[in-house]
């Protein structure tokens, strides 16, 4: 049988070799709540963030996610971490790599240098190790309604085929880009204002909101804008564009928030004139 | 009522209960955030007619369950299967109205592509992150109801019973640091599959088989669980999934030699490039694709690669535009994890464990023999897969079974919690002593958990892999027992309360272990060899044995003992039992018994 060498599998020609291409240094900080360490315990620093550094084996096909297992699994049981899918798409996985927020998962030993610092998304509070506080996401998640309202007069819906269930390609052209957001929260990592500014709804929140706004099938603007419109809403974004930069799915909340605060400005007008008629 | 599990059998059931029954409160448990389940995963698609006869289309029914239950080689629930095809189309315009980005035709209907085994193209899709797209449709979907309560990043460490039935699980909250008992009269299991038990699989972390096991331990049997199935196209040594969907859009498998060789294995003749044909070659089904696969290696016509032996996926035919439009995450993950750039060069696939056709015993109407406890997704054996899943079955399964599953619970729950004792105190005791059960593996043992899980995932590929001998599987039987042994005294080093994925890690080994040891049993009593379970002997393959095992197997937990191993008969209701045939073969059966008839003549 013929090594990939020969083969014309189109591999790039390391990663035909996986043989262990050495060692990277591995710094991990560490963290575990003040509550969490028990009386009389002998357990490092309860309370107190601290670094552990660990020489890690890898070869062409070895990710940071990767890495932390292999850490968890030969050298220190201890550190906590989330990771599911493997695959970029879950989300889970979301971490600063020497200093910039990174999927674990799609991020390889292979194209870091030799010293690697991991260390929890920044801008959010941390839980323990690298696993931070995703409530505050899930929050706004919620308060911007990203849900499908249908008109008020559509009841039910059809089981087959017919006109009441078609969206054209170039409909879908219209939100598609941010429906890809997989919730991993690199932007709020990236975000100058989620930081500053703890209440702001967020790149992915207002991108998750625009995605249903911009559905031809959807009727729920009006009751996503208070969300969006408040003071924490989409108006502390100072487009810094730090968000479309650092995404890994190539979504650009950066655009979905601008949008948003078109709409929000619209409406606003809108309620001005109304309002002025009124008087 | 109580849902384990935020995929999307779980979140279906849950939305089902919100909708029809929004005054019952529903508790949504999830050792991760439902997002992260494993159903954002799934790529290819989900299976319902579309087109029939009044549509304008070729496909009906009939031709949906014929598949169905031919893929399944005839160990398929046919009651299970009808209730199926008939209900699939309708929960796939249901998540159309719910929003979840259909993939669409120029004039704006739902698209459909073709699938392995699939005699039309029935399979609805959304690019290929069809399960991700799903998923979030689903969650966000039940972000409006008010009665979903969720216990995000709680995991489940058992099921609480008493006479009367299920009456709860015992939950332990990883992010506060404590466990909490959630009484129901009614649960549901929603917790996926259990392919992590093998080395080399397509699955996440999170997949680790605990429902199952905690179904298992409470004396519900598990059904089938010798049917694993192998996905045929999985990324060397990682098992990254690279879906059935780029065969489906015309993508050919080659060998070594750069044979397209699944002509050779009854799937042929060969269809032109470019020019895809139901139930031929590459859209021949996963279990004989996968057992292609083993041939070519046997007769050393795969190639070697530092991951192990692979052929090639071939899908530069398609070119760059229709591979971005149609296949975009196939792209995104060849070039990330093996440097492919699909448009210009194969990618190198090898079979991975994928999905576990068996599960939680159920009933047609998701009922376990457990009063009060249902399953249902890949945790359930529903009936429907039979020995062998046909690709996009299962996202379709998670919706029609979650929506039967919600509604089922929801009268159950109403019916048994009228002047029941929730809040018994023999409950909150049996809690408590449960809970310290578990904790207590806090800071103890001796036996390396990461060790276990390594031997045990060998092992599960080494002897319960595509093809299975009854030397192998006795060798099997006895390691799995020497693990579990080990696991008696599995160490966990980590004593903090919070995000203790030490303790987690090790609790969901023991799930395995339970899980693996029922697979072994089950595929040591089935001597035939039926859809994804193949026994070798001799020089040979044993053959398919209608007359002892047109049956499920049972494996019931016996504490301390290897499981007690029972049967079932498989509900047929109007497909007889036949020879599975693909490529021309099964095409043209008239002509087929015409050539037996000449050579009859000559």
């Amino acid at each position: 049988m013929s090594g990939c060498e020969g083969c014309n599998c189109g591999s790039r020609p390391d990663a035909a070799e996986s043989r262990p291409l050495g060692t990277k240094r591995v710094t991990v900080f560490r963290y575990r709540p003040c509550s969490a360490v028990e009386q009389g315990s002998t357990e490092p620093r309860g309370g107190e963030p601290w670094y552990d550094a660990f020489e890690v084996p890898y070869d062409t096909g070895t990710s940071v996610a990767d890495a932390l297992g292999w850490i968890k699994d030969n050298r220190d049981a201890t550190l906590a971490f989330r990771v599911s899918c493997r695959m970029g798409i879950c989300g889970s996985c979301g971490l600063m790599v020497n200093g910039k927020p990174h999927l674990a998962c799609e991020t390889f030993l292979r194209d870091l240098p030799d010293e690697v610092t991991i260390a929890p998304l920044a801008n959010l509070d941390v839980e323990r190790d690298l696993i931070v506080d995703k409530e505050p996401f899930l929050a706004a998640l919620t308060e911007v309604k990203p849900w499908l309202m249908s008109a008020a007069n559509a009841d039910g819906f059809d089981t087959a085929l017919s006109e009441n269930n078609r969206q054209t390609p170039a409909q879908m052209l219209d939100y598609q880009q941010f429906a890809q957001c997989i919730n991993c929260l690199l932007c709020y990592a990236a975000c100058p204002q989620v930081g500053f500014n703890r209440p702001f709804l967020g790149p992915a929140a207002i991108t998750v909101a625009m995605r249903y706004s911009r559905d031809s099938r959807d009727h729920g603007t009006a009751q996503r804008l208070p969300a969006l419109d408040a003071e924490s809403g989409v108006w502390p974004c100072t487009f810094v564009g730090a968000c479309s930069t650092v995404c890994p799915k190539g979504v650009d909340p950066a655009a979905a928030v601008q949008l948003a605060k078109l709409v929000a400005a619209k409406a606003r007008a809108t309620g001005l004139i109304k309002r002025k008629e009124k008087r | 009522m109580v849902i384990v599990g935020g995929g999307g059998a779980g979140l279906r059931a849950a939305i089902e209960v919100a909708q029809t029954r929004p005054e019952l409160s529903v508790a949504l448990v999830s050792k991760v955030y439902p997002m992260r389940s494993h159903t954002v995963a799934a790529e290819g698609g989900a299976a319902g007619v579309l087109r029939d006869a009044q549509h304008g289309g070729t496909d009906s029914l009939q031709a949906h369950f014929d598949d169905t239950v031919a893929g399944g080689d005839w160990l398929c629930d046919q009651d299970v299967v009808e209730h199926f095809v008939e209900h699939a189309a309708a929960e796939l315009f249901q998540l159309e109205r719910w929003g979840c980005p259909w993939s669409r035709t120029a004039a704006g209907d739902p698209n459909v592509r073709r699938f392995g085994g699939m005699s039309q193209a029935r399979t609805w899709f959304a690019a290929d992150k069809t399960g991700f797209h799903l998923l979030h449709t689903l969650f966000q979907a039940s972000l409006r109801h008010q009665s979903i309560r969720r216990y995000d990043e709680h995991f489940v460490l058992d099921l609480l019973t008493d006479d009367d039935g299920v009456c709860g699980v015992i939950a332990y909250d990883q992010r506060n640091g404590y466990p909490l008992l959630l009484e129901a009269p009614a649960v549901i299991l929603a917790t996926g599959g259990a392919a992590r038990v093998y080395r080399q699989n397509t699955n996440a972390t999170i997949v680790t088989g605990e429902g199952m096991a905690m179904a298992y331990r409470a004396g519900v049997a598990l059904r089938d669980m010798e049917f694993v199935q192998y996905h045929p196209t999985g990324l060397p040594g990682s098992g990254i999934l690279i879906s059935e969907a780029g065969r489906g859009e015309g993508g050919v498998l080659l060998n070594a030699a750069g044979r397209r060789y699944l002509a050779d294995y009854g799937l042929g003749p060969q269809t032109p490039l470019g020019s895809p044909k139901a139930k031929h070659m590459e859209l021949g089904p996963r279990d004989r694709l996968s057992q292609a696969f083993w041939y070519e290696q046997q007769a050393g016509r795969t190639i070697s690669t530092p991951q192990g032996e692979v052929v090639h996926l071939d899908l530069r035919h398609l070119g760059r535009a229709r591979l971005h439009e149609r296949l975009p995450l196939i792209c995104d993950l060849a070039e990330q994890y093996v440097g492919v750039d699909p448009a210009v060069a194969p990618i190198p696939v090898a079979p991975a464990a994928h999905y576990t056709m068996g599960g939680i015993q159920v009933d047609a109407t998701t009922a376990t023999t457990l009063p009060g406890l249902f399953a249902v997704g890949e945790a359930a054996s529903s009936g429907l897969h039979g020995a062998n899943r046909l690709g996009s079955n299962s996202l379709a399964e998670l919706l029609v079974f979650g929506n039967v599953a919600g509604r089922q619970a929801a009268t159950h729950a109403t019916e048994r919690g009228e002047g029941s004792d929730l809040g018994r105190l023999s409950h909150r005791d049996a809690a408590t002593a449960a809970a310290s059960r578990y904790t207590s593996m806090m800071g103890r043992g001796t036996q390396n958990p990461a060790e276990i899980r390594r031997e045990l995932g060998a092992l599960m590929a080494a002897e319960v892999g595509i093809f299975r001998t009854a030397d192998g599987l006795t060798r099997a039987a006895t390691k799995v027992a020497e693990l579990k042994e080990r696991y008696g005294q599995v160490q966990v080093i980590d004593t903090c309360p919070v995000y203790n994925t030490d303790w987690a890690g090790a609790i969901e080994l023991g799930g395995m272990l339970d899980v693996a040891e029922a697979m072994i049993h089950s595929a040591l009593h089935r001597e035939e060899s039926r859809g994804a379970h193949q026994r070798l002997e001799g020089d040979g393959v044993l053959p398919r044995d209608d007359v002892r095992y047109l049956k499920h197997t049972l494996a019931t937990y016996v504490p301390g003992a290897s499981p007690a191993i029972g049967y079932q008969d498989v509900v047929i209701t109007k497909s007889q039992p036949a020879e599975r045939v693909y490529g021309d073969a099964g095409q043209a059966p008239s002509q087929a018994r015409l050539t037996l008839a000449e050579e009859a003549a000559l």
